[in-house]
């Protein structure tokens, strides 16, 4: 970076999803004058950060995710605790139906941090399952939260901390002629970033009276994984297929009608929902599905938090911001000469 | 020997491309598992636009034969129409048509297989037919002009390895032209092994690879089983026996009456 740009302390971070506003906040706290813009006015769903699950579950992704997933995720409760104190300690809770139990045995086996429970204790924790499981895992340490809320709120915090936000697009590349710019745009970047994918993903949103559940609930299942994510007063997130696919428009009935099934299957009051949303997107992704922070003139670029948004953006935006005070090269930087 | 509609395989593994925790980690399995056919299945949609884009791309930059697969139809029509698909964007008459009767056991609808196998081989396709091990339906496919069967080991993801060995064994005894490839049910490298040494030509698989704790390391694993049990096949390996037999010479003892 131009050393001009540095000692002027002021940073743009464009982009105003989970990754931008993570960024934003941690640029905040190490006293650089922080600009935010965006082409929405406010956390909104054109931004894949909307439809997200909002698991803070280490654990359990650690089953098919990189091991930095695990090593980094697991501050994530704790910062979005103190930025937005939304975060809900409930444990998580993974099951599968009894035909299934050779993939809860394996999941068990490629995870830590989990007690086995038998059909009493899967009740005990939730009472709405009605005994329908057997067996299940419990990871106590693992949180959740309403990314909406989370988004709104963190906003919020950076406005009153004295970060501007601007409604506008713009291109990162012609500001950094100028200003020292944090690329955040997610997969709208697609274009200008090199490696990276967009991996659909379909979920619902339903309000269902007759089940109250208490925390994110796995259920696996060798064609229609899926998870339920309790977002209080009733509604529930369910989700999400993984397609490898840059689509973003429409969710096809083969997914809704998965996802549903599945949903039915874990409990029959599902059947009497109501639907309030149905949401499509795409997470965008490098070729290991882990983050990466690149640097290229004034423009720092951190992205490709794929399914991972709400769990590693405190340590993407933390290394961002590190990179910046001392400009020693992070965890999930990689230089631009290796491109 | 035998070929694959008049190609020559360099080892006698098909991997599947599903189910993979990373693209990155897709690729280290391919590289390791040295196999020489990915199959690749397609949802519509991928193909509607440039969506799937990165995807083929990815495994076009596998640098092995790309074997298209209509995975997850349910219909001839459906089968069919995902065959032309795929034809176009991969280039290629290969097909692995699959037809599923049954959703809970991904059991073969072996009708409309065969209907499906009809349709496709007038249309120009080799058609590389997913099947059980029932020696009628698979005569119907051969005469229909299938020089390739993929009879199941055992149910789709199911992990059994090879649960009628039986009649396995009279199906290959039954064809000894048509190349034949163990597709589905395969957990283990033993399996395929086993698999292998009855005569079959190749191995297919996916999950067992896939979702392994290691994927790479697994797909190594099973390279090495595949071609033990080729090996073990082409050096005619001995037949069991009621009684034992001496390992070691027995000069200078008597014969036993």
């Amino acid at each position: 970076m131009s050393k001009n740009a540095s000692t002027q302390n002021k940073v743009i971070v464009v982009g105003a999803g989970v990754a931008g506003l993570c960024v934003a906040s941690e640029l905040l706290d190490n006293g650089f004058i922080t600009t935010v813009i965006d082409r929405q006015s406010k956390p909104g769903p054109k931004s894949c950060s909307w439809w997200a699950g909002g698991m803070l579950a280490p654990f359990c992704e650690s089953e098919s995710a990189e091991p930095s997933v695990l090593k980094f995720g697991q501050f994530a409760a704790t910062w979005w605790q103190e930025k937005t104190g939304l975060v809900r300690q409930n444990g998580s809770l993974v099951i599968a139906n009894n035909r299934d139990h050779a993939d809860l045995q394996r999941f068990a086996k490629l995870t830590q941090n989990h007690v086995s429970l038998n059909q009493q204790q899967v009740s005990a924790l939730e009472p709405d399952l009605d005994g329908r499981f057997v067996r299940g895992l419990y990871y106590q340490s693992e949180a959740h939260l309403s990314p909406r809320d989370a988004l709104n709120k963190l906003r919020e915090n950076l406005l009153i901390r004295g970060a501007k936000f601007l409604t506008q697009q713009v291109d990162p590349q012609e500001l950094g002629k100028q200003h020292l710019v944090i690329d955040c745009r997610g997969i709208k970047a697609k274009s200008s970033t090199k490696g990276l994918r967009g991996v659909k993903g379909e979920m619902l949103i339903l309000r269902c009276p007759d089940i109250n559940l208490q925390r994110p609930i796995r259920l696996l299942h060798p064609r229609i994984p899926l998870y339920i994510v309790p977002r209080g007063n009733n509604v529930y997130m369910i989700g999400a297929t993984m397609i490898e696919s840059g689509a973003r428009k429409y969710a096809t009935a083969r997914s809704v009608m998965e996802l549903l099934s599945a949903a039915y299957a874990v409990s029959p009051s599902f059947g009497e929902a109501e639907i309030l949303e149905i949401g499509v997107d795409s997470r965008p992704a490098f070729s290991d599905n882990l983050p990466k922070v690149r640097h290229q003139g004034n423009v720092i670029t951190a992205n490709g938090l794929y399914r991972h948004g709400f769990l590693l953006a405190p340590t993407l935006a933390k290394m961002v911001t590190q990179y910046l005070v001392d400009e020693v090269e992070p965890e999930w930087f990689e230089s631009s000469l290796s491109n | 020997m035998r070929n694959f509609y008049g190609v020559e395989l360099d080892t006698p593994f098909m991997l599947g491309t599903a189910q993979y925790p990373s693209p990155q980690i897709l690729t280290d399995a391919f590289t390791r598992s040295r196999a020489s056919v990915a199959t690749v299945s397609l949802r519509r949609e991928a193909s509607s636009d440039k969506a799937g884009q990165y995807f083929w791309q990815l495994i076009q930059n596998l640098n092995v034969k790309v074997l298209p697969n209509t995975a997850g139809c349910h219909s001839v029509k459906e089968a069919v129409t995902t065959a032309h698909m795929a034809r176009e964007i991969f280039s290629t008459n290969w097909i692995k048509l699959e037809v599923i009767g049954e959703e809970d056991t991904l059991h073969p609808d072996v009708f409309a297989l065969v209907e499906a196998t009809r349709i496709l081989i007038e249309d120009g396709f080799d058609v590389f037919p997913y099947t059980t091990e029932d020696l009628v339906v698979a005569d119907r496919l051969v005469n229909l002009g299938c020089k390739v069967l993929m009879p199941w080991g055992a149910p789709i993801g199911s992990g059994m390895g090879l649960n009628n060995v039986f009649g396995l064994r009279a199906l290959r005894a039954h064809f000894p032209d048509i190349a034949m490839v163990i597709d589905a049910g395969i957990g283990l490298p033993s399996q395929a092994t086993q698999a292998m040494e009855l005569g079959m030509d190749a191995i297919l698989l996916n999950t067992a690879v896939a979702k392994a704790g290691d994927p790479a390391q697994m797909a190594e694993a099973f390279a090495c089983a595949i071609y033990a049990g080729q090996l073990a096949e082409a050096a005619c390996p001995m037949l069991p026996r009621d009684m034992a037999s001496p390992s070691t010479p027995v000069l200078g003892k008597g014969f036993l009456e």
